[in-house]
């Protein structure tokens, strides 16, 4: 599939580490002017699987998700897809193309597109400008619109402004709009800013639901969130991994209590 | 034969010249000179100019140089040497050695001195060994260059006593250059060759144009010989003058520099500290302009110190239109740059459109002190205008103040913060709408000194501001926003690139080529040359 | 915003892109557009003393207009929908029209001053004595009308390639849009360029073989305008309706989002900006034979402004808003600049800063807006 995309593939990471992985960082350093957002971080994602990432301010999350994302360039570092496509090498588009998908931290929908169309961007579907120019809306499409449009339940908005959402209801559309893009990893960042108790539950319980047929990588501050995932962790901590394991065995490690209380 | 009778006499008469010329008192030698022009022999005539010549009397120049230029008169009444001026009937005249008023006389009353052409050669030397003396520096050194520029053999004694008794550096210098250019062009071989030799390496057109000659002689063997070492000594002094004529391409380069930076930074700073683009800018630059042009109407007699009074005035003018266009519009519009960019483009029409409605659509005339003009020339080959050179140290002050503004003072402090987070800044209780109305007033001020400087370079018309608005974007663009230092060495870069290329293309096909280069340099570096990094920047 | 008014009318399933053109503002529009194609020279064939005649004149000044509003068309392409505010597109406009201008010095043939066969005027003027390259094949219509649209789409697609692929986005781009437009003005005042320098080209005599002056031919070159107008708002309409336009809304709104969904914004933009300089060159072109010259001046800065204004007071986003601000501030432009010269800058200044403070979706976004609020206020009553 990576090949027939026409991005790089390299080779001499093949019979590495990489090989299995879905997602493969490697001594990742990224740095602003001298100070360093990423520094020497490493970290693998296997397929299927379910990771929670947190960290204080600044420990480097959301710039981790940027050089995935191809919109910060890596300064030293390998980033590898699938165990063999470098990432550091491609744009934005073609590596959403490649099916990873990401939710901003606040959450960024259309605003002046109606619920439905900001669906119908984010659906799975040929990207070409000429291949958009002359299409139309596929039954099998429009389909898969109404299905998600009830499952982020704004099924009654659809005709509305995303501008005109609730900041929840936008949370939701954005999720809607990662899973209209079927991508195979799913970069989700902070989803439950700015929920209530009961939608957070929701969230996480839909998050869930995701990870079963997805790979998801989720960056998040509310440890009861975390919890509820009840998934692997990672600590970031000044752009490098500071702990990783399930909730508990990172809650009791001494390193992390230092940052976190900031002894 | 008549060649070294007059070259005898020369001698003689320099000889004399040398040993009078401090006694500074002769009144009776002179008066008794002067009469021998009364004289009808040509003979006797230049016996008199030896000796009024070398009478060491201050007024002999004066009285040589009439000679000269036929306006010496004698009254056939008294034979009274007399200067006439015409009149509407007859002559004034008035006695040319104590300048006393004679009144009007008839035309036939006076008789003019007249001279041959044998005589005007005896005068043009006598002259010129005079001036050679002459008490102020300058006058020496044009001397010496009259003698270098058209050297003549007859000179040359004069030339060696003048060098002895010479103790400004400057004269001395150009003195040996004469004697240099004597002694090239003929005597022996030897002589002529160290003649060469010490004219090689000099910078001054007139020594190129005797070398030139001698290089382009035709002759025996030794003038050969000494054609070749003329011409080999041309091709030094040409590479020499090519690395002087690079100087002086960079001297204009950071002067049109200086211009940009004066018109950019205060740009640089509005656009760096708010994000605003303002499209007005460039009507700041021309009001500036203008105030320099109501300043000046204003105190006609003491256009000397307009400038420094145009200055504080254009300040302040441009600043109170730029908090006023800020606190009026820019404020309303904040987070939308492309609609900013638009209404400053109305306002820039409405500004020109009023300045044509009030003063006239036509350039108004600025005056430029006289202090402002004239050049300092450092050779031939290089020459430094005062204008340009006032221009880049204006430029240089302008910037260390605002360079010290923003890094020393309060307001700078806060500007800061704002230009790199605006709402930390907000959050810190910076009022940001003070400092952006300041920022603006400041950008603003800033282009209103800047019109001062261009007033002095460039016609002052309602257009002013729109010749020199897109290439301060383009410093902007190229030196990176919100970067002081960027818009310098943007300015700087681009004024001297433009400079360079202007001998080989043209001067507009220079901008085009540099317009351009920048369009794409901003492909690869879309934030230029200094950018700001970081996430903050970025969203 | 802007969407709501042109992509609610779309049914949803099943959208073919030419069902677009249903919607009312589309219908009515080009109504308009096609009375005018026919009215107007209608009218100018009624006896002189009728009041209702039409002097050839005005119908030139009318041309004029469309194009004018075929090029707002063109802006409103760019910023309305993918937020490329351009300050360059007269560029284009006078590249259409110098490609036109170039045929109509080839049809003076030998009746120039100079009557030389093959060379324009300022060539002989200039001492030259061969026609440059460049000015091969432009006797020819066909070629003439292919370089009308390739000059400046080539221009387009260059400058795009450049500035889209690095990223260069908002004033930034404004400004090299600008610097663009202003190199191109200084080449061309360069009697060197080869296009007639200061004076530009002018003294056209034919087109096609038919005689400019005739009232036949001004009449032919104001319908073929009007036609050029419709075409474009088409193609526009099409497009921006379509679920490409739908990804230039994306982009206008959140470019970095589009990106991160797949979309690769660049490719996208470069499409619709140089469609949107042909339909520019177009424009030029339809517009030199109708006034009867085109010298640098059309290269300069403050023409690129002027047309944002036309489409800011207009509306943008909305095709036809683009056109209305185009003709009503060229009216006010032919008005004031005849009655009060003084004033033209200062009320061309006073839309500029009025539009944006006032009316920042324009004209047709207030019209759409007050009848939505409308709408709104009396659903909220039901509800209630």
């Amino acid at each position: 599939m990576a090949e027939a995309s026409g991005v790089t593939v390299n080779r001499s990471a093949e019979a590495k580490p990489a090989a299995g992985s879905l997602l493969y960082l490697d001594g990742v350093t990224v740095s602003f002017d001298g100070f360093k957002a990423l520094n020497a971080l490493s970290m693998i994602i296997a397929p299927g699987e379910m990771r929670a990432i947190i960290g204080p301010n600044g420990a480097g999350k959301t710039t981790m998700m940027d050089v995935i994302t191809g919109k910060t360039r890596p300064d030293e570092g390998d980033v590898l897809y699938d165990g063999r496509v470098d990432l550091t090498a491609e744009d934005e588009a073609t590596i959403a193309n490649l099916g990873i998908g990401r939710k901003f931290q606040k959450p960024t929908v259309f605003e002046s597109h109606t619920v439905e169309d900001n669906l119908l961007l984010a659906i799975k579907a040929d990207r070409r400008p000429f291949a958009v120019l002359f299409s139309g809306v596929r039954e099998a499409e429009q389909a898969r619109i109404d299905e998600l449009l009830a499952l982020i339940r704004l099924d009654g908005l659809r005709e509305k402004p995303a501008g005109d959402l609730s900041h929840g209801q936008k949370q939701w559309l954005e999720i809607g709009m990662l899973l209209a893009q079927d991508p195979r990893l799913l970069l989700v960042d902070e989803p439950a800013a700015g929920m209530t108790d009961s939608e957070t539950a929701e969230t996480a319980k839909l998050l869930k639901e995701i990870a079963r047929s997805h790979s998801v990588v989720v960056v998040e501050h509310d440890m009861d969130f975390v919890r509820d995932l009840d998934v692997r962790v990672t600590v970031l901590h000044e752009g490098s991994v500071l702990a990783e394991g399930d909730l508990d065995t990172v809650s009791a490690n001494e390193r992390v209590i230092e940052v976190y209380l900031g002894r | 034969m008549v060649l070294i009778r007059r070259l005898a006499k020369l001698f003689s008469a320099v000889l004399l010249l040398a040993t009078l010329a401090p006694a500074a008192s002769a009144q009776t030698g002179l008066e008794d000179a002067l009469a021998g022009l009364t004289a009808r022999s040509f003979s006797d005539k230049e016996t008199a100019i030896l000796a009024i010549a070398a009478s060491g009397d201050p007024r002999a120049e004066t009285l040589l140089q009439a000679l000269q230029e036929g306006d010496l008169y004698f009254r056939r009444s008294d034979d009274r040497m007399v200067f006439v001026r015409d009149a509407e009937k007859g002559y004034d005249i008035s006695d040319a050695l104590t300048g006393e008023e004679l009144g009007n006389v008839g035309k036939r009353k006076v008789r003019k001195v007249s001279i041959n052409n044998k005589l005007r050669g005896v005068l043009k030397s006598a002259l010129g060994g005079l001036r050679l003396f002459a008490p102020d520096d300058g006058a020496r050194a044009e001397a010496a260059r009259a003698l270098l520029s058209d050297p003549d053999p007859a000179m040359l004694s004069g030339i060696e006593r003048a060098l002895a008794a010479e103790e400004a550096a400057r004269v001395a210098e150009l003195l040996t250059l004469a004697r240099a250019a004597i002694l090239a062009q003929s005597g022996p071989v030897e002589d002529r060759l160290a003649a060469v030799a010490a004219l090689d390496g000099s910078m001054n057109p007139d020594v190129w144009a005797v070398l030139g000659r001698l290089a382009n002689a035709e002759g025996d063997g030794d003038t050969q010989t000494v054609a070749q070492a003329a011409s080999e000594a041309l091709a030094r002094i040409d590479s020499q003058k090519q690395l002087y004529q690079i100087l002086e391409t960079i001297f204009f380069g950071l002067s049109l520099g200086a211009v940009l930076l004066l018109a950019a930074v205060g740009l640089a700073i509005t656009f760096g500290v708010m994000g605003v683009i303002n499209m007005a800018h460039g009507e700041m630059l021309m009001i500036g302009a203008y105030t320099t042009f109501v300043v000046q109407q204003l105190m006609p007699n003491a256009i000397e110190y307009s400038l420094f009074v145009a200055i504080p005035a254009a300040f302040i003018v441009t600043g109170l239109i730029g908090i006023g266009i800020e606190r009026s519009v820019i404020r309303v519009l904040y987070g939308r740059p492309l609609e900013t960019l638009l209404a400053t483009f109305g306002i820039s029409l409405a500004l020109q459109q009023a300045v044509r409605t009030i003063f006239s659509p036509l350039n108004q005339p600025v005056i430029t002190p006289d202090w402002l003009s004239g050049f300092y020339e450092v050779n031939g080959a290089l020459s430094i205008t005062y204008n340009r050179l006032y221009i880049i140290i204006f430029c240089l002050l302008v910037f260390a103040a605002l360079l010290a503004i923003l890094k020393r003072t309060h307001l700078g402090l806060q500007m800061r913060a704002v230009t790199q987070n605006r709402k930390m800044a907000s959050a810190m209780g910076i009022r940001t709408g003070w400092v952006d109305a300041m920022t603006f007033g400041l950008g603003s001020g800033v282009a209103g000194i800047g019109g001062v400087a261009l007033s002095q370079l460039t016609n002052v018309g309602p257009n002013l501001g729109q010749a020199y608005i897109i290439d301060s974007f383009m410093v902007v663009v190229f030196g990176g926003v919100g970067n002081l230092w960027g818009a310098f060495v943007g300015a700087m870069t681009l004024g001297v690139a433009n400079k360079f290329m202007e001998p080989f293309t043209g001067a507009v096909v220079a901008k085009i080529l540099v317009l351009v280069f920048i369009i794409l340099f901003i492909q690869r570096r879309p934030r230029g040359l200094f950018a700001l990094k970081g996430r903050a920047v970025e969203s | 915003m802007a969407t709501l008014a042109e992509t609610g009318g779309a049914g949803r399933g099943r959208r073919s892109p030419l069902l677009h053109l249903s919607d009312r503002g589309t219908v009515i529009f080009l109504g308009i557009l096609a009375a005018l194609a026919i009215g107007v020279p209608l009218l100018n064939q009624l006896p002189e003393s009728s009041v209702f005649h039409v002097p050839t004149y005005l119908v030139s000044l009318f041309g004029k207009y469309v194009c004018y509003a075929l090029l707002a068309l063109a802006v409103d392409l760019v910023w309305g929908y993918c937020g490329i505010l351009s300050l360059g597109h007269g560029a284009f406009f006078a590249l259409g029209g110098y490609a036109m201008g170039m045929y109509l010095m080839r049809q003076i043939g030998d009746r120039g001053v100079y009557g030389h066969p093959v060379l324009p005027d300022f060539m002989v003027f200039l001492n030259w004595k061969e026609l440059p390259w460049f000015w091969y094949g432009f006797d020819n219509f066909g070629f003439a009308m292919l370089m009308v649209m390739l000059a400046p789409g080539a221009l387009a697609f260059v400058f795009g390639w450049f500035a889209f692929r690095s990223r260069v986005t908002g004033v930034y781009l404004s400004i090299i849009t600008q610097a663009l437009t202003y190199a191109l003005m200084l080449a061309f005042f360069q009697n060197d360029m080869g296009f007639g320098g200061n004076n530009g080209l002018t003294d056209f005599r034919d087109i096609l073989g038919l005689d400019l002056r005739s009232d036949g031919v001004r009449n032919g070159l104001f319908v073929a305008s009007v036609l050029a107008l419709a075409l474009g708002y088409i193609i526009c309409r099409m497009i921006v309706a379509s679920r490409f336009g739908k990804v230039l809304i994306a982009i206008r709104d959140g470019e970095s989002r589009t990106r991160f969904l797949g979309y690769k914004v660049e490719y996208y933009k470069l499409f619709v900006f140089t469609l949107s300089a042909v339909l520019a060159g177009i424009a030029g072109a339809l517009y030199v034979p109708q006034v009867g010259i085109i010298n640098p001046g059309e290269f300069s800065p403050i023409n690129s402004i002027e047309i944002v204004i036309w489409v800011a007071l207009g509306g943008r986003g909305y095709l036809y808003g683009a056109v209305l601000g185009a003709a009503g501030v060229n009216l006010a432009k032919s008005y004031l600049t005849v009655a009060f010269p003084e004033i033209w800058l200062f009320f061309l200044g006073g839309l500029f800063v009025l539009t944006t403070l006032f009316l920042p979706k324009g004209f047709i976004g207030l019209i759409t807006e007050s009848r939505l609020f409308r709408r709104r206020a009396k659903e909220g009553q039901g509800d209630g």
